[in-house]
């Protein structure tokens, strides 16, 4: 078994709840992330996948310490990240790199692609002038775009041509470990194969480790060696990609599973979907008990008064749940 | 009449390293409680298509040289400024693919919800609130009646992405425009926001332009589809057309890219069309496709394949189409 390169332990991440102009009154506490303990290992891919709204950008950025964490310890290779100070953390921002959910906002406007992809090479002085130059010609290549479009700028380009933007610029320092924060989600599907091809191939070929979050379950199945399924700021469930698909124990992971929209009209017409119902809660007020006990399926009296563990089940295959099936 | 028709459309965008030309000819009609799916090539003009129609394109650097833009049969290109904000308010709108064009960073969202109501429907500030927090809880948002005074950053990218959608089916549109409306939602909260899309599609007959690179979506919610690639339309059909016998090698193409669930063993590549997409510039010629094509003839390259389409209703532009038909 590979080592561990990150080790997540009683991770905590609560924002607080204002409202008023003048004078902001907290009025409540999103617990985005509650309490999370897992492990990333050395080149391993962990697909990461949850209702919208459960914490997983929050715990992307709470592992690369963009947001200090309320609680718990990140452990990369040995060193508490929680611990360091802004001053010690950057230089380990080298390694650590993320490819951001939302194209839009983080691009600056008034840089060129060229040079939006070629400053983290010149920050950190890894080369100059044309090397650098053909350096980001080769990242633009590698993820589809052409390299004509290098003196443009960011608003020239469609949503999925700015994440591509994203994602050279996150490749550019080569570095340990990225946070992809639904990096396909925006693009057509014969590009999204080739950025997984590109990521996967990368892993491969650089070592690389991924925390890969994202809503298609195709693609995090096509990616990933585990799979974390995450509820309401924990996980509901933990386990190697084949064994989470094909048996899948949690009901919320099989309520995801089965509404997993198929690309035939036939087969859409005819299929009930499988909508969750109940009240859908509220990181502000999450339930006594298991968080899924309001919209799951299966639940007894016991759910609703006594939170389940995060329980291996064998061969690494971690359920939170009283009751799980299969 | 149709309720929605594109006709002939081309915008251009002039910059001073030429013009690039990011719609050529875009036509569909659209009727009154229709979906009709616009997928394709990430580039391919898609959202240009849905600012045009909306009036938002920023011009310049945009131009619109030729086409029309007929809403209940009047276009839309020719009304005032004034004339096309009140139906841009009132009966048509449409969620964004970058939610930060519609929220603004700094103010609460349940001022700019509430906003929309008061100024179009002349509704007070209570009871627009109510009817906000209503509709966010119609868009699966928790604890919506507090939640409602967060800022938009407050909201993770599917939450802002629902605020949208709330925004935009507040003012119960008659025509809606929606960019890549799930993108960041999981499949159970997707599922739930195509049944409002649905629901309100029967209830008061709404029609509506789905943007998406979801093909499972398309198949589920839409129907009707066009297929864009560099600017144009190289198939439109019936949902179930597109879907059942592709015509146009690039569909096939990305068809054959969607990763299905089950994989077998090793992890092996995904199916890609390989190649870059096109420079849209106004030296191109031929088929935008032809580079790519796994099909491609002679003439492709030359000159801009016309409708091939070998059966009524089902539009291809595809040389190799009209002469593998032919032989
Ligand atoms: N302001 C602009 N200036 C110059 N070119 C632009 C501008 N806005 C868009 N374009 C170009 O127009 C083309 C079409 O863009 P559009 O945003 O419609 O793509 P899209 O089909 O919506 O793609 P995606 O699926 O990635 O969102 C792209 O090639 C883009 O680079
Ligand atoms: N800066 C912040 N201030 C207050 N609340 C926040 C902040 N960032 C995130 N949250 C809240 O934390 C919760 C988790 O958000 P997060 O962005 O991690 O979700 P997510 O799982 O990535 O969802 P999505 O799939 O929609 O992107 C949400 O309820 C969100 O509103
Ligand atoms: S613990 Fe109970 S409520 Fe929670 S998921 Fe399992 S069965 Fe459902
Ligand atoms: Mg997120
Ligand atoms: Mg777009």
């Amino acid at each position: 078994m590979s080592n561990t390169l990150l080790d997540v332990r009683g991770l905590k991440m609560h924002f607080p709840i204002t409202r008023g102009v003048l004078f902001e009154r907290q009025v409540g506490v999103v617990k985005a992330v509650d309490g999370l303990t897992f492990d990333i290992r050395e080149g391993e891919t962990l697909g990461l996948v949850g209702e919208s709204g459960c914490g997983k950008s929050t715990t992307g950025r709470a592992i690369l310490q963009l947001h200090r964490p309320t609680e718990g310890r990140v452990i990369y290779r040995g060193q508490d990240l929680t611990r360091l100070t802004h001053q010690q953390m950057r230089s380990y921002r080298r390694q650590l790199q993320i490819i951001f959910q939302d194209p839009y906002a983080s691009l600056n406007p008034r840089m060129t692609i060229g040079s939006i992809i070629g400053e983290p090479i010149g920050e950190h002085g890894l080369a100059s002038g044309t090397e650098k130059e053909d350096r980001v010609y080769e990242l633009m290549r590698l993820v589809g775009l052409n390299p004509d479009f290098a003196r443009r700028y960011p608003h020239e380009f469609s949503g999925g041509q700015r994440q591509r933007i994203g994602i050279a610029r996150a490749l550019a320092l080569e570095p340990d470990f990225i946070v992809c924060d639904e990096p396909v989600s925006a693009l057509d599907v014969s590009i999204q194969a080739q950025v997984v091809n590109l990521l996967d191939e990368l892993r491969e070929r650089l070592g690389l480790t991924y925390l890969f979050i994202a809503h298609d379950l195709a693609t995090v199945e096509h990616i990933s060696d585990r799979v974390a399924v995450m509820y309401l700021g924990r996980i509901a469930e933990l386990a190697p990609c084949d064994e989470l698909y094909r048996n899948p124990k949690h009901p919320y992971t099989r309520a995801l599973i089965s509404a997993i929209p198929i690309p035939d009209p036939e087969v859409e017409a005819k299929r009930r979907r499988v909508i969750l119902r109940g009240e859908v809660p509220s990181p502000l007020d999450p339930p006594v008990g298991c968080l899924f006990h309001t919209r799951c399926p299966i639940a007894q009296s016991l759910c609703s008064q006594e939170a389940p563990m995060l329980e291996d089940h064998g061969q690494g295959h971690l359920v939170a749940c009283h009751f799980p099936e299969g | 009449m149709s309720f929605l028709h594109v006709d002939d459309l081309h915008v251009h965008f002039v910059t001073d390293r030429g013009s690039v030309r990011a719609v050529n000819g875009m036509h569909f009609r659209l009727e009154r409680g229709e979906t009709l799916g616009i997928v394709g090539e990430s580039g391919s003009g898609k959202s240009v298509t849905a600012m045009a129609i909306m009036g938002l394109l920023p011009m310049p650097p945009a131009v619109i040289p030729s086409g029309r833009i007929l809403y209940e049969g009047h276009d839309l290109l020719t009304h005032t400024a004034a004339k096309r904000r009140s139906i841009r308010g009132n009966r048509v709108s449409m969620i964004f693919q970058d939610p930060m064009t519609s929220l603004n960073p700094f103010l609460r969202v349940s001022r700019q919800l509430t906003e929309v109501l008061e100024v179009h429907k002349g509704l007070s500030r209570k009871d627009a609130l109510r009817r906000v927090i209503a509709m966010l809880e119609r868009v699966g948002i928790p604890s919506a009646a507090q939640r409602v005074h967060s800022y938009p950053h407050e909201f993770s990218g599917g939450m802002r992405q629902r605020v949208m959608i709330a925004m935009s089916l507040l003012c119960e549109p008659d025509l809606l425009i929606a960019d890549e409306p799930t993108t960041a939602l999981d499949v159970t909260i997707q599922a739930q926001i195509l049944e409002l899309l649905n629901e309100l599609k029967h209830e008061r007959g709404m029609a509506t332009i789905l943007i998406t690179h979801d093909l499972g979506v398309v198949a589920g919610a839409t129907d009707n589809v066009v297929v864009m690639y560099g600017g144009q339309r190289m198939e439109h059909s019936s949902t179930a057309n597109v879907f059942r016998s592709p015509c146009h090698p690039y569909t096939q193409g990305l068809l054959k890219s969607v990763p299905r669930l089950g994989r077998t063993g090793e992890r092996d590549k995904l199916y890609c069309i390989p190649g870059l997409p096109p420079v849209l510039t106004a030296s191109a010629k031929g088929c935008p496709f032809a580079e790519r094509c796994d099909r491609v003839q002679a003439v492709c390259s030359e000159e801009m394949p016309g409708d091939t389409s070998q059966e009524p209703g089902h539009e291809v532009y595809c040389h190799a189409h009209a002469t593998e038909a032919a032989s």
